[in-house]
């Protein structure tokens, strides 16, 4: 019998594969930053930039704006960066089978996506900041003290989406993603209090409440309470809490998903 | 002297699937179906060994692969690689094992020569060692010069190629290959016996599924003959073919069914045996010459005309057909 080569350890395949997808991103920077970003800072255009020029919405607005702008680029990001690529990896000639066949246990491959999904998120969100500022002009209330603070709820946000892409990606059915994008994708961006704060809802108490299941609200008013600190915003331990949890659950059941798919 | 353990043993091994694997038809049937793809397969495949497991489409080969490589999982009974079990430490059999698929899954996201880098570097390789392990692969498959291009530029044979340079370039112990020449031209085919026979004499284990029987003939040290599940034989080329039925097989396509004429054959003599399927009859003799003449007589004398004749000495392919009362292909 041939000798074999000594065992590889986990955290060095980790690497490796972290090392493929970053390649493959940094080939694909153009088309990730358009895909995650480009509708967000139209909207910033419109509503940040348009608008108040009109005297249509008042001055203010991009102070409540720019926060939930951050939150959409992070949250289109990350998500699209684990689930778009799960469709070709687990299509017709199953691609990822050349990483599933690494010597590590197969989550540590899930894994290494969640994680590429994050930075990821973290580049899109760095992109995004410096430009909606640009088109949006000074905001008063815009202040980058807490940048700590800013960090955490973007890496957490960026776990968050991360994990939904998982979970997205290997359980839902090649030919029913646009849809889903459609129906799980859009009510979320739209109820995420990125356009507007969590306290502006109290006027409505039932969306108030049932929006809370959507991890973009926590991602939306952490930003708020990151970069204008000044502004009404959810306190930071609930929002910490919040997107713990969600990432737990959702890495859980993508997990679950994810090994299904992977072996039949 | 401490004796290996066989590279390969498995016991009962089962796997039922609830759905249809990908690529079987699913017969008319809508929803779930329970499909046995395996039924309590023993297998034994000495280290260092060319075997090849031989069956018809459908009869658990690529299953029996997908288990042995960690990607499908057993409904029951155990499977081991180099001793190691696939369940309980599929991270130390995927260390020992290269696998080229059915179909090339290359990772269509990375250039030629990186689908083999990265794959390296899954196993611990470094970079340097990788990438001039990479060319010389690439050089080695007639492919040396297309490292750069995308993988979608190379055509399917290439690309098999490249499945095969990838299934190498981490030096396993273990080589499975399923239906590794499915699709490629005769020159290609005989390339890459040449290529499996070299890799076999550095002394690997090769496991490959084939339905040719010639491929198997030529290539395998000992073959087992799979279908539907199950182990029909298990034996070197040779010794199968001496199992098969006694003498050339002689094949009579009549014009209609062939039952009635079978029963009077049976009685004929100079004849091994006769077997029926339909409209086809087929008899063994040791001289066949002598036998055919009686032989169409008796069909033409059961009210049957002969449509087509066919002789096949004794090969795997008749040992098949005795074993399973169907052809390969």
């Amino acid at each position: 019998m041939r000798p074999s080569r000594p065992p590889v350890p986990a955290s060095r395949v980790f690497l490796a594969l972290l090392a493929r997808d970053l390649r493959v991103a940094r080939r694909e920077i153009v088309s990730f930053l358009v895909r995650s970003t480009l509708q967000p800072l139209l909207f910033v255009v419109v509503f940040g930039y348009l608008l108040p020029k009109m005297g249509f919405v008042q001055r203010g607005y991009g102070a409540a704006l720019l926060p939930g702008i951050l939150g959409i680029s992070l949250a289109l990001s990350s998500l699209q960066s684990v689930a778009l690529p799960m469709m070709a990896d687990f299509g017709w000639t199953r691609e990822i089978e050349d990483r599933l066949l690494a010597p590590a246990p197969i989550r540590l491959v899930a894994a290494e996506k969640v994680v590429a999904g994050v930075i990821q998120g973290l580049v899109a969100a760095l992109f995004v900041l410096p430009v909606a500022r640009l088109i949006m002009g000074p905001i008063e209330a815009l202040s980058l003290a807490h940048a700590g603070t800013l960090l955490g709820i973007t890496l957490l946000g960026a776990l968050a989406f991360s994990t939904l892409g998982l979970w997205m990606g290997t359980g839902i059915p090649p030919q029913q993603i646009g849809l889903m994008f459609s129906v799980i994708v859009a009510p979320m961006i739209f109820f995420g209090c990125a356009y507007y704060p969590w306290q502006g809802l109290t006027p409505v108490p039932v969306v108030k409440y049932a929006v809370l299941v959507n991890p973009l609200v926590y991602v939306s008013e952490g930003m708020r309470g990151a970069l204008t600190p000044g502004l009404p915003h959810m306190p930071w331990e609930l929002v910490v809490v919040a997107l713990v949890v969600m990432s737990g659950v959702l890495w859980t059941a993508g997990i679950r998903t994810f090994e299904r798919r992977a072996v039949s | 002297m401490v004796t290996a353990p066989p590279a390969i043993e498995t016991r009962a091994l089962r796997k039922v699937y609830k759905t249809p694997p990908p690529g079987m038809p699913q017969r008319g049937v809508s929803g779930p179906v329970e499909i046995v793809a395996l039924d309590g397969l023993d297998l034994q495949v000495g280290a260092g060994e060319f075997f090849g497991l031989l069956g018809p489409n459908g009869a658990g080969k690529t299953t029996t692969i997908g288990i042995l490589t960690t990607r499908v999982k057993a409904t029951s009974g155990t499977a081991l690689v180099a001793g190691v079990d696939v369940v309980t430490d599929g991270v130390a059999v995927k260390q020992r094992i290269g696998v080229v698929p059915q179909r090339p899954n290359p990772d269509r996201s990375l250039i030629v020569i990186e689908n083999l880098v990265f794959h390296a570097a899954y196993f611990g390789m470094p970079h340097a060692e990788a990438t001039r392990k990479a060319q010389g692969l690439l050089d080695m498959m007639g492919i040396g010069d297309r490292g750069g291009a995308k993988v979608d530029q190379l055509s399917g044979g290439q690309q098999q190629r490249l499945m095969i340079a990838r299934a190498l370039i981490h030096d396993p112990e273990i080589l499975f290959l399923d239906e590794p020449t499915a699709g490629l031209d005769p020159q290609a085919r005989l390339d890459l016996w040449e290529l499996l026979r070299q890799m076999h004499g550095e002394g690997r284990t090769i496991v490959m599924t084939t339905h040719y029987m010639e491929e198997a003939d030529r290539l395998c040290e000992r073959i087992a003959i799979v279908d539907r599940g199950r182990l029909l034989a298990c034996d070197s080329p040779r010794s199968l073919k001496a199992q098969a039925p006694g003498g050339t097989r002689i094949e009579l396509t009549l014009d209609g069914d062939a039952a009635g004429a079978a029963a009077q054959a049976r009685g004929q003599a100079g004849l091994l045996r006769v077997d029926v399927q339909g409209a086809v009859l087929s008899a063994y003799a040791e001289r066949p010459g002598e036998v055919l003449a009686p032989l169409i007589r008796t069909a033409e004398a059961a009210g049957r005309a002969v449509r087509d004749i066919h002789l096949a000495p004794p090969s795997l392919e008749t040992l098949f057909i005795s074993l399973t009362g169907r052809k390969l292909t």
